[in-house]
C-alpha cells in the first residue's frame, strides 16, 4: 500500500489552485482510469468517477468528496518587472517572504511556468512605520529574476502562482509539502478505490476530485464544486474527507489532534450521527485506529455543501491530521492516508442494499 | 580568461547547494580543494578551517596579491530538543526570522530534511497576524520519532540552485558566487602576481577567518570577492529609489567605503581603469553600512591595502537570493584583468 507514496509526490508537484484546477484534475484522472467504470468532467471542472457496485437497480450510492483545488497566489499589478499578488485561498501571508512559487503566465498562450521567490522589499523601500513587524501582503513583491521587459511580454494580471515547495519525505513515514490540503484525501481516496478492486460491493461509488474548496462560501450555502457535484450525482450518501489540524508546533492545544494515529470522525450538525455510528463500528470492529473531532457548527469541508443538496444528503465527515495546515510545508503521517482509505473501502463494502432505509432519527 | 561555459555554472550549483553554515564549512572546502587541485603550488587548511592556496608567478618583483571569497553562510543550529523529532533552534549569521516560517531546511552533513511551519491561519487573529512570529514557537520538525540529527547541527534552506534565463536563483550566493569567481581565477592564474587566494571561514560570524588568513599571507594588498544587496526594487510610495546600494545587471559592484572599511583608492582607481580599458561594466556599490572579509584584512599586521569587489545579489540571506549571470561574468573577467595588469608601482603611486 505504500505505493501511494509516488502518486502522492506527483500530484503535490501540481498546481492546480482553486477555479485552476486541471493540472490536478489530469493526474488524478490518469490515476484513477483503470480504477473506475466510467470517469468524466463535471461542468465546473470536478472529476466524476463511477465504480459500479452489485447491488439490485435501482442502486444506492455513496459519493466521496475530496477536493482537488489548492491554495496560492495572483498576480495583481506588475511593476519595473516585480509582481504584486493577492491570495487565492485564506493563508497567513508571514509565511511568503522567501517563499518559492511558480507563476503559471499566460502573455505568450499557453500557461507556462515561471520560477520566482515572494520577496519582503528591505526596509529602507517600505514606510518607515513598519519597522521590523511583518511586511503586508500589500507590500510583498514576487521576483523572477528576469528582466521588466520580458515580465511585461510574459505575465499578465490573473495569472496564478503556485507554491513550489517540492514534496519532502520525513522520519516516521511523513511527507511535507504544498497542497496537502486536500491532495493527502484525494490519495486516501485513491488507496480506497484499489482496495474496492477486489472487495464486492453492493453501492456504486462515486469518486469525486471537488474544485473550489478553498475559495467556496462556507457556512449555510457550502463550497461551490461539491454542491454541484452532489446536485448533478444526487448520491444516496456522502463521505467527504479533507484534512484537519494535528497537533504540532505553534498548535499543541485542544484543537488538535493527534498525527500518525489515524483518521478523525467528525462528530456535529454537519454529520448525519447515523452514518457516524456505522463508520465508527467498522473502525472498531477492524481496529483500524481513529480520533474523535468535535465539530459543534460547520466542518469547512466539502461536507458542508453536500448535506443541503436538493432535498438534503446524509453526510459523513472524516479527517486527516495535518500539520502546519496552509503553508508550503504542510505535513501529514502516510499511514493516516492508508488508514482513511481502508477505513473507507471497508465501510463501503459493509453497506447493504437497504442501509439508507436503516438509517433514522430513532433518538 | 577562457570562456564561460556550463562547467562554471554546474560548480556554481555544487556550491550554492551544499550547506556551510559559519564554523561547519567542511562542505564547500571539499569541493573547494577538489577543484585546486593541480592548479595551485601550495594548499593547506589553516587551524581555523580557511583554504590557503599560493599560486606562484614567474619573474622577478612579483607582488604578493591576496584574493579571499568566503565559504560560509548564514544558517541555524539545532540547540535543544524538544523529543518526537522536534528542535529549538537558534540563528547562526544575519537571519530576518521573518524569513523562517514555512520553510524546508537540511540539517547536518547528511542533509536530513526538515521543515518550519507556523501556527495555522485558521488559529491566529488579526492582531496576532501584526506581530513577528517569535523564533522560540518556531521548531524545526524533522517528522516523529526523530533520531537521525543531533543537537548542534547546522540546518540551512532546502534551496535547490536553478536558472531562469538569465538569472540564477539560489541560496547562499553570498559568497559562494564568489568562491566560485576566486576558485576560476586560481585556475587562470596571471603569472604577473604571487595569487594568495584565501577560501575563509566564518566571515558571517565577524569576519574571523579572514582575519588570521590576512596574517598568515602577509600580503602586499588584498582584494575581497563577495556578494553585495541589490536593493534595486520599487519603493512603497512610488518615489525614486534612491538607496538601491547595488542593481542588479550594472556589473560588479566596486567599495570604496562600507561600514567596515575605507577602499585603498589606489586600487578603486586601479580597478576603475581596468573597467575603461576592457569595456566592462562595473558600478559603485553605495558607500554606507554592511561589509566583508576586507573589514578584517586591512587592519592585518601592519595593515594591507584592500579593496572589495561584489557580485550584486537580491534578497541576501533568505531561502532565495537572485543574480545575474551576467554580472558575474563581468566580475570574472574585471577581477582577472585587474589581477593581470597590477605591478608593484601602484602601490607606490599617490593615494589622492
Amino acid at each position: 500500500m505504500n505505493d501511494i507514496l509516488p502518486f502522492l509526490k506527483e500530484l503535490l508537484s501540481a498546481p492546480g489552485l482553486s477555479g485552476f484546477e486541471e493540472p490536478a484534475a489530469e493526474i488524478i484522472s490518469t490515476k484513477w482510469k483503470p480504477l473506475v467504470h466510467e470517469i468524466s468532467m463535471s461542468r465546473l471542472g470536478s472529476l466524476h468517477g463511477l465504480l459500479g457496485g452489485t447491488g439490485p437497480v435501482p442502486r444506492p450510492s455513496v459519493m466521496v468528496a475530496t477536493h482537488m483545488d489548492a491554495i496560492g497566489l495572483m498576480v495583481t499589478g506588475i511593476t519595473d518587472g516585480f509582481l504584486r499578488m493577492t491570495r487565492i485561498g485564506g493563508f497567513d501571508p508571514r509565511i511568503l517572504p522567501g517563499a518559492l512559487v511558480t507563476v503559471h503566465a499566460t502573455g505568450a498562450g499557453k500557461p507556462q511556468p515561471i520560477p520566482g521567490v515572494v520577496v519582503q522589499p528591505h526596509p529602507r523601500l517600505l514606510p518607515p512605520e513598519m519597522g521590523d513587524k511583518p511586511v503586508p501582503l500589500e507590500y510583498l513583491f514576487i521576483d523572477t529574476g528576469l528582466p521588466p521587459r520580458k515580465v511585461a511580454n510574459l505575465i499578465l494580471v490573473g495569472d496564478v502562482v503556485s507554491f513550489a515547495q517540492p514534496p519532502i519525505e520525513l522520519t516516521g513515514e511523513t511527507v511535507a509539502g504544498h497542497s496537502l490540503d486536500n491532495r493527502a484525501s484525494i490519495a486516501a481516496l485513491t488507496v480506497c478505490l484499489e482496495e474496492m478492486q477486489s472487495r464486492p460491493h453492493a453501492w456504486d461509488v462515486l469518486a469525486v476530485a471537488t474544485i473550489q474548496e478553498e475559495s467556496g462560501t462556507f457556512g449555510p450555502v457550502g463550497a461551490v464544486g461539491a454542491g454541484g457535484s452532489a446536485f448533478q450525482l444526487r448520491p444516496t450518501m456522502v463521505i467527504a474527507i479533507d484534512v484537519t489540524f494535528a497537533k504540532g508546533p505553534g498548535a499543541s492545544d485542544w484543537q488538535t489532534l493527534p498525527l500518525g494515529k489515524g483518521p478523525t470522525l467528525c462528530i456535529g450538525p454537519n454529520i448525519h450521527p447515523a452514518l457516524y455510528k456505522a463508520v465508527k463500528e467498522v473502525a472498531d470492529r477492524l481496529e483500524i485506529p481513529y480520533s474523535l473531532e468535535y465539530a459543534p457548527r460547520f466542518t469547512g469541508t466539502d461536507g458542508e455543501a453536500t448535506q443541503v443538496v436538493a432535498e438534503g444528503i446524509p453526510t459523513l465527515v472524516l479527517g486527516i491530521p495535518l500539520r502546519y495546515m496552509h503553508s508550503p510545508v504542510e505535513m501529514v503521517a502516510i499511514k493516516d492516508i492508508q488508514r482513511a482509505g481502508r477505513l473507507i473501502a471497508e465501510f463501503i463494502a459493509s453497506l447493504e442494499p437497504n442501509f439508507r432505509e436503516k438509517i433514522n432519527w430513532d433518538d | 580568461m577562457p570562456p564561460f561555459v556550463t562547467a562554471q555554472l554546474k560548480l556554481l550549483e555544487n556550491l550554492c547547494n551544499a550547506s556551510a553554515v559559519s564554523g561547519d564549512e567542511g562542505e564547500v572546502r571539499r569541493i573547494v580543494l577538489e577543484k585546486l587541485k593541480g592548479c595551485a603550488g601550495d594548499i593547506k587548511v589553516d587551524a581555523l578551517g580557511n583554504v590557503l592556496a599560493v599560486h606562484p608567478g614567474s619573474g622577478g618583483n612579483r607582488l604578493r596579491v591576496m584574493v579571499s571569497a568566503h565559504m560560509d553562510e548564514v544558517g541555524l543550529m539545532l540547540v535543544a530538543d524538544d523529543g518526537d523529532g522536534l528542535f529549538r533552534f537558534d540563528t547562526v549569521g544575519g537571519i530576518d526570522i521573518r524569513q523562517l516560517p514555512g520553510k524546508a531546511v537540511l540539517i547536518g552533513k547528511e542533509h536530513i530534511p526538515g521543515v518550519i511551519g507556523s501556527r495555522p491561519s485558521h488559529f491566529t487573529t488579526v492582531e496576532d497576524r501584526k506581530q513577528k512570529i517569535p523564533l522560540d514557537s518556531l521548531r524545526i520538525d524533522i517528522g516523529p520519532g526523530g533520531g537521525r540529527v543531533n543537537l548542534g547541527d547546522r540546518a540551512t534552506f532546502s534551496t535547490r540552485f536553478q536558472r531562469n534565463g538569465p538569472a540564477i536563483i539560489a541560496k547562499a550566493l553570498d559568497d559562494r558566487i564568489g568562491v566560485a569567481t576566486l576558485i576560476e581565477l586560481v585556475r587562470n592564474a596571471p603569472n604577473n602576481i604571487d595569487l594568495l587566494a584565501a577560501f575563509t571561514v566564518q566571515e558571517e560570524n565577524g569576519l574571523r577567518g579572514a582575519k588570521v588568513a590576512a596574517y598568515a599571507f602577509n600580503p602586499d594588498l588584498a582584494i575581497v570577492v563577495d556578494a553585495t544587496p541589490a536593493h534595486d526594487l520599487p519603493t512603497w510610495d512610488g518615489e525614486e529609489n534612491i538607496s538601491y546600494n547595488t542593481k542588479l545587471g550594472f556589473g560588479p559592484a566596486i567599495y570604496i567605503a562600507d561600514g567596515g572599511t575605507i577602499s585603498d583608492p589606489r586600487l578603486v582607481r586601479h580597478l576603475r581603469t581596468t573597467a575603461q580599458i576592457g569595456n566592462i561594466p562595473v558600478q559603485i556599490r553605495q558607500p554606507g553600512g554592511g561589509g566583508t572579509d576586507a573589514g578584517a584584512i586591512h587592519k592585518a599586521r601592519a595593515g594591507v591595502p584592500s579593496v572589495a569587489v561584489s557580485i550584486p545579489h537580491r534578497y541576501s540571506h533568505t531561502a532565495a537570493s537572485i543574480a545575474r549571470l551576467d554580472d558575474w561574468k563581468n566580475t570574472l573577467s574585471l577581477l582577472h584583468a585587474a589581477l593581470s595588469r597590477l605591478n608593484p608601482d601602484l602601490l607606490k603611486s599617490d593615494r589622492a
